[in-house]
């Protein structure tokens, strides 16, 4: 018997707040930080975070072993991907012009700083750091009981411009609208950081931890709408 | 609407125990980091901030359960400072749960620290702490070992080299107006903040709310940080975000 909620664990950064945010939205499930192969995909879910740079991500996950155990974890399971975890599921990086993993289509850009000059009196730093609001593009089971527009907390100096503008689930203001959450079939990654963003990430972690990682059948459940499947 | 200014109260630790006086009415134990943190949380406090101000290195460690105890149920950031001297230490602090580690005199002594800090851990945790003097018009000197220490840096010049090293952040203090309650040094402020591309917090000074709308309005400082005004329930973090509110700036409600 697997475990629950496996967090992969690629030596980039302390997975101890995401581990803990998940012990306390799920006291029963089993959660755990782990970089057994086996262990991730014998998991009911995966977690998959981030911090730091994205070619030294890459690289700690390719001497692991894990950049495929990642690609079947993200093909095949409810499938959370945080900050770094999010811009590592696309195809490039603008940050050490570095390749991604490849799963969705897009790329990762820097914010650009002649754009961070709003006027005279604001200038906007980077990296994007603190509470800022989430727009909920799409209706997804992950936002269940989380209203639009809710803060969330960023940390990042990069974002994802995704290949595809289905995948945009929400978007953010820093100061033109970025793409803060994507979503696709089973995957769902934040570029915001749920496990520090108070009473909001911790109802979009509870409700990861009950999603089945089908988006239609949940909306019509979360959505009370009339649905003929 | 766009990102928020953060309002961050402070804690000062010292072997294992908040200092510096809290007062909270209905807290059993007035001392009790975590029963304080939790506190702050509830009243929607953006960010904490701990200070290590254990005078002897040996006891130091005794701040690592009680970060490890306030991560565990407290789900907002948490910066860790004081103490810092390696790389090591910031790994130990980041590992008790700390999301950012500060890091003050070392930076001074060694800045190979900073570097190598942000280029193990990155740069969103290392938030480099500069204690400021004035030391002529327009002009403020570094300070460390608590105030202690001239250094002849540059304030201004310290803080953009700090940024060139790998800074995330950097949590600037006037030491002229620490623990006046005359309000942040805003020309200090105003002076680093506008020459970094980093997040500036302004520290040292708050007695009333105005303080902290002016450190953002005037001061042009990304987060607030106070420790006083809020131990001796002077305010409440939500009073002071309602107060930023109705001067015009964006917080989180």
């Amino acid at each position: 018997m697997g475990v629950d909620i496996a967090v992969i664990d690629y030596g980039m950064g302390n997975l101890r707040s995401v581990s803990k945010a998940f012990e306390h939205v799920a006291p029963a499930a089993s959660v755990v930080v782990t970089s057994d192969p086996d262990v991730i995909l014998g998991a009911g879910r995966v977690v998959f975070p981030g911090v730091g740079a994205m070619g030294d991500c890459m690289r700690e996950l390719d001497q692991r072993g894990l950049t495929r155990v990642v690609k079947d974890a993200a093909a095949s399971k409810p499938f959370l991907g945080i900050c770094l975890g999010m811009q590592m599921l696309f195809e490039h990086s603008e940050e050490g012009d570095v390749a991604g993993l490849g799963i969705l289509p897009g790329r990762v850009l820097r914010f650009p700083a002649e754009a961070m000059h709003v006027n005279a009196d604001n200038k906007l730093k980077v990296p994007h750091m603190g509470w800022n609001e989430v727009h909920q593009a799409v209706p997804h089971p992950l936002w269940n009981g989380i209203a639009d527009g809710a803060r969330f907390y960023f940390v990042h100096s990069y974002y994802v411009e995704a290949g595809n503008p289905d995948l945009v689930t929400a978007f953010t203001m820093y100061p033109f609208p970025f793409t803060s959450a994507v979503s696709s079939s089973n995957i769902f990654a934040v570029q915001f950081h749920p496990e520090k963003s108070q009473a909001a990430g911790l109802d979009l972690l509870g409700n990861f931890v009950t999603w089945d990682g089908n988006i239609v059948a949940n909306q019509c459940d979360t959505f009370n709408t009339s649905c003929s499947l | 609407m766009g990102l928020a200014k953060r309002i961050i109260p402070c804690l000062d630790v010292s072997a294992g125990r908040v200092v510096k006086g809290v007062n909270f009415v209905g807290l059993r134990d007035a001392g009790d980091p975590v029963e304080i943190a939790r506190r702050y949380d509830r009243e929607g406090a953006d960010e904490l901030t701990f200070l290590d101000i254990t005078a002897s290195s040996d006891q130091r460690d005794l701040i690592l359960p009680i970060i490890e105890a306030v991560a565990a149920e407290v789900f907002i950031p948490l910066t860790v400072g004081g103490g810092v001297r390696e790389v090591n230490d910031v790994r130990r602090l980041l590992n008790a749960g700390a999301d950012k580690v500060s890091i003050n005199t070392t930076a001074v002594s060694n800045p190979q620290v900073v570097a190598d800090a942000a280029a193990r851990f990155g740069s969103q945790c290392i938030v480099v702490a500069i204690d400021a003097k004035q030391c002529a018009p327009g002009k403020w000197e570094v300070f460390t070992h608590g105030g202690r220490t001239a250094t002849g840096l540059d304030a201004v010049e310290w803080a953009q080299k700090m940024e060139a090293l790998g800074a995330g952040e950097i949590l600037l203090t006037s030491m002229d107006r620490d623990g006046t309650k005359s309000g942040f040094n805003l020309a200090l402020t105003r002076a680093v903040s506008d020459a970094v591309n980093i997040p500036v917090i302004a520290s040292g000074g708050v007695g009333k709310l105005q303080d902290l709308a002016d450190g953002v309005l005037q001061g042009h400082a990304d987060a607030v940080l106070a420790a006083s005004i809020f131990h001796f329930g002077e305010y409440t973090v939500h009073e002071a975000k309602l107060h930023m509110m109705q001067n015009g700036i964006e917080v989180r409600l």
